[in-house]
């Protein structure tokens, strides 16, 4: 592989994980406060690129509208799915709401089949794109507004967190629902603003995604959903900054490992997810917990 | 019935042991693609093959169990959900295996009766391993696996054990499977694949095997009595589908018919006859 | 002779020690208790002589034998069984299924034996249950055997951690807070119990805040603090022993609120 090969897969890979990491964010935040895996999300993240397909496509509206839309739409769904499906069970056993995040998962997607009919649609952005040369690496200005755009909804996500009061309360939440709970905190709102939060970033890269690929289908937040996942749980589950960072080199790691074996492109990413769990089964920043007797 | 095989076979590993798996179908594929195999290439007779075949999902039942199941709860089920997708990734590509095309021209062997047989063997020697020493130390590494490790069970040890008993009884299923359809492809034994069996199991209710054949019965009739019952509903059966499995949760989120619930009856009628 | 011998163990939690540098002797046949404030260490040294954790430095025998790299379920195998502090029983089993599975380690069914059910396999069966019956009736428990373990009245799930822990045929018993939370009625009965399975030859080391119980059964007595040995000695010593006092009625504000 020649140098400027390495750094086309490089920003290729860049983007691509700069979409998990959108992706991996809903995941790790859901379960941070619920320690439930929500397998909703891969859908949650199509309809949103549904969303703002249809505000290009339909009401001719802006790139930037298309984005917003995308993620209002993945924060409504969100909030309702949590609502409707989530919270009745949020005192039942482990398994039940994975069955019930499962359910839904099964109900969106065959919805939105017999709505939008199984073709993938092409995604026009209305964007001036260009490819930018520097010496023989080629980089389009998409993908670059697509790293932009994810950076920066990940430092707002990051500031919210650290630096308000809400995001103290969903910290707090996610330690200690009971405790929170004594403290004055709403757990109930904390709980539905988490899964409103992490919808808009699974809406928005959804959206991200829709663009990059030029296609939107009922079924294409699959293997997106399943890879957000696996880099939630590499950079170690429930951890904010472990979710991007396990996006990003599960983007990179996959784009480099497509370059010498094309084919067993899912195998990579998946033996690495599995190779991490056995080394460091907290993920890359997860924190060691030691089981107490 | 042979989703009820897959069934009670998964209930095994997670309604009796405790460990989520979410790759369940990979041991269901590696049986089937075996038994084919056995039978294409070296011209087993097809009770050979279906036991050649699920000996070889057991023996990938212990290659993968020996890793992951040191590790627990979320952590397993990503583990087996990882494994499950290499798999299939890798019977995509192999030339042996007939990559995404799959395998045709399978013998049709495969009838009513000998999958009675063969759920009717597995549901035996299972209530049999259930009510032994071997059975209740899995049920002891559900209900608390350090106390079972201070009452002297070499707990990865039982775990991988019931893990390589559930591969063995799915790739017996997933041979059942190829010599009744005559034609596998990778695809039939992916993720949704395993959801799906999980989903018989939690229905049925978990830790209870005849709650898992009953899972497996709902699960596989019900798309097809919603698409009997009008052209309609046969329209969108999936998606129906998708919404009786969340109210199901919600109604009875311990399935139908959950190990607590059944104990519950039995020592009630034991306290009504003088028991005790 | 001594039965198990700890020395020099430390453990260490993320910078934090827990235990440092605590030497243990229990002679064959006694009633070894160890006592102090909460967080002082002692179920972190339980964890350590029963293999839930390895210690940071140190060396466990028993009965002469390294033991410090087993696993639980290897040392139990040699003859250590406990019981824990927040009681752990597998809930949804049986009583009597409790105490089966206290007999694992020294039965040997397996998977195809107890497919074909041969007659040895019946034979181990039968004796097995015979066996968790008896173990029951020695606790008084015999009457519930059929009920499930979550289902019984406190007092009576931690006389059942003891018989499971019963049932794995130790010669040393480990006992985390066997009375915490229960009434002197209940302590009275425990009392006599832990008599009665000292008299069967069993060595006994108790963890206990119970003072009652400690004083009237140990025969001699360890004192833990901030993980380290302050005083070992027979009750008498320990009673009127001025660090132990200090340690718990405290000298001063600085342990207000960990007194016993």
């Amino acid at each position: 592989m020649d140098l400027e090969m390495f750094f086309e897969q490089l920003i290729n890979g860049l983007t691509l994980g700069s979409t998990y990491s959108l992706i991996a964010l809903g995941y790790t935040m859901v379960y941070g406060i619920l320690e439930l895996i929500n397998f909703a999300h891969s859908e949650i993240y199509m309809v949103g690129a549904f969303v703002g397909l249809a505000m290009v496509t339909v009401y001719k509206l802006p790139f930037a509208v298309a984005l917003v839309a995308g993620m209002l739409g993945s924060c409504l769904l969100g909030i309702i799915i949590e609502k409707a499906a989530y919270k009745p069970l949020r005192k039942a056993n482990r398994i039940a709401p994975l069955i019930s995040a499962i359910g839904v998962s099964i109900f969106l997607q065959n919805a939105a089949l017999m709505i939008a009919g199984p073709q993938a649609r092409s995604f026009p952005s209305g964007l001036n794109i260009r490819t930018l040369s520097v010496g023989s690496v080629h980089i389009s200005t998409l993908q670059l507004l697509i790293l932009v755009i994810s950076i920066v909804l990940m430092v707002g996500l990051q500031f919210l967190i650290q630096n308000t009061k809400l995001g103290q309360a969903m910290r707090a939440t996610a330690q200690d629902k009971e405790v929170a709970q004594l403290m004055g905190i709403k757990i109930d709102s904390i709980i539905t603003f988490t899964f409103a939060i992490g919808s808009a970033l699974g809406g928005a890269a959804g959206v991200l995604v829709g663009v990059y690929f030029d296609s939107v289908d009922p079924t294409m937040g699959f293997f997106p959903g399943l890879k957000g996942f696996v880099a939630a749980v590499l950079g170690g589950i429930g951890n904010i900054p472990g979710a991007m960072l396990g996006g990003l080199i599960l983007g990179l790691v996959e784009m480099i490992g497509a370059v010498y074996m094309s084919r067993y492109k899912d195998a990579i990413a998946f033996a690495v997810l599995i190779i991490i769990l056995l080394v460091k089964p907290t993920g890359l920043l997860g924190r060691n917990v030691q089981e107490k007797v | 019935m042979i989703n009820s095989i897959l069934a009670v076979s998964l209930n095994l590993i997670t309604g009796y042991t405790g460990q989520l798996s979410l790759g369940h179908a990979t041991f269901m594929g590696l049986g089937a693609y075996a038994a084919t195999l056995f039978t294409l290439k070296l011209h087993f007779p097809f009770l050979a093959a279906l036991i050649a075949g699920a000996l070889v999902a057991a023996f990938f039942g212990f290659i993968i169990g020996v890793p992951t199941l040191r590790l627990k709860g979320d952590y397993l089920a990503i583990a087996t959900l990882g494994f499950g997708e290499i798999t299939k990734n890798i019977l995509m590509n192999l030339k042996i295996t007939g990559g995404p095309m799959g395998l045709r021209g399978i013998p049709k062997v495969t009838n009513v009766y000998i999958a009675a047989v063969a759920l009717f063997l597995v549901i035996f020697s299972l209530n049999r391993i259930m009510n032994s020493r071997v059975g209740k130390s899995f049920i002891a590494i559900r209900e608390d696996e350090l106390a079972a490790e201070a009452m002297g069970i070499n707990t990865t040890q039982f775990k991988i054990l019931a893990f390589i008993i559930g591969a063995f009884y799915a790739g017996l299923a997933g041979g059942l499977y190829a010599f009744l359809f005559r034609y596998i492809n990778p695809k039939d034994f992916g993720f949704m694949k395993s959801i799906e069996i999980l989903c018989m199991v939690v229905l049925g209710g978990m830790g209870n095997t005849y709650g898992a054949v009953l899972g497996a019965f709902i699960i596989t009739i019900l798309p097809e009595l919603l698409r009997s019952v009008s052209p309609v509903i046969a329209q969108y059966r999936m998606v129906f589908y998708g919404l009786l499995l969340v109210i199901m949760m919600i109604v009875r989120p311990q399935g139908i018919m959950s190990a607590q619930a059944l104990e519950k009856k039995k020592y009630k009628s034991s306290l009504e006859k003088g028991g005790l | 002779m001594e039965i198990l011998e700890g020395h020099d163990l430390t453990m260490v939690f993320g910078g934090l020690a827990a235990l440092t540098s605590v030497d243990i002797k229990i002679e064959e046949g006694e009633i070894l208790s160890v006592i102090g404030p909460n967080g002082a260490g002692k179920t972190t040294l339980f964890n350590l002589l029963t293999g839930v954790y390895s210690p940071t430095s140190g060396k466990i025998y028993f009965k002469k034998k390294e033991i410090k790299n087993l696993k639980p379920y290897q040392i139990t195998k040699l003859g250590i069984a406990r019981t824990f502090q927040n009681i752990r029983l597998f809930g949804e089993m049986s009583v009597l299924d409790n105490v089966i599975i206290g007999q694992h380690c020294r039965t040997k069914t397996g998977i195809f034996g107890a497919i074909l059910r041969t007659p040895s396999v019946k034979k181990e069966e039968a004796s097995v249950n015979e066996k968790a019956m008896d173990i029951l009736k020695f606790v008084g428990l015999e009457k519930v055997y059929n009920e499930k373990a979550k289902n019984l009245p406190y007092g009576k799930q931690r006389r059942l951690e003891m018989a499971r822990a019963l049932a794995t045929d130790p010669e040393l018993i480990l006992l985390d807070e066997p009375a915490a939370g229960m009434n002197p009625f209940e302590t009275n009965e425990l009392i006599e119990l832990i008599g009665k399975i000292n008299e069967m030859g069993k060595t006994i080391l108790l963890i206990e805040h119970d003072m009652k119980l400690v004083m009237g059964i140990s025969k001699r007595i360890m004192v833990l603090d901030y993980g380290k040995k302050i005083a070992d000695g027979p009750p008498e010593e320990i009673k009127n022993d001025e660090r132990v006092i200090k340690a718990y009625l405290g000298e001063s504000s600085r342990r207000e609120g960990r007194a016993c």
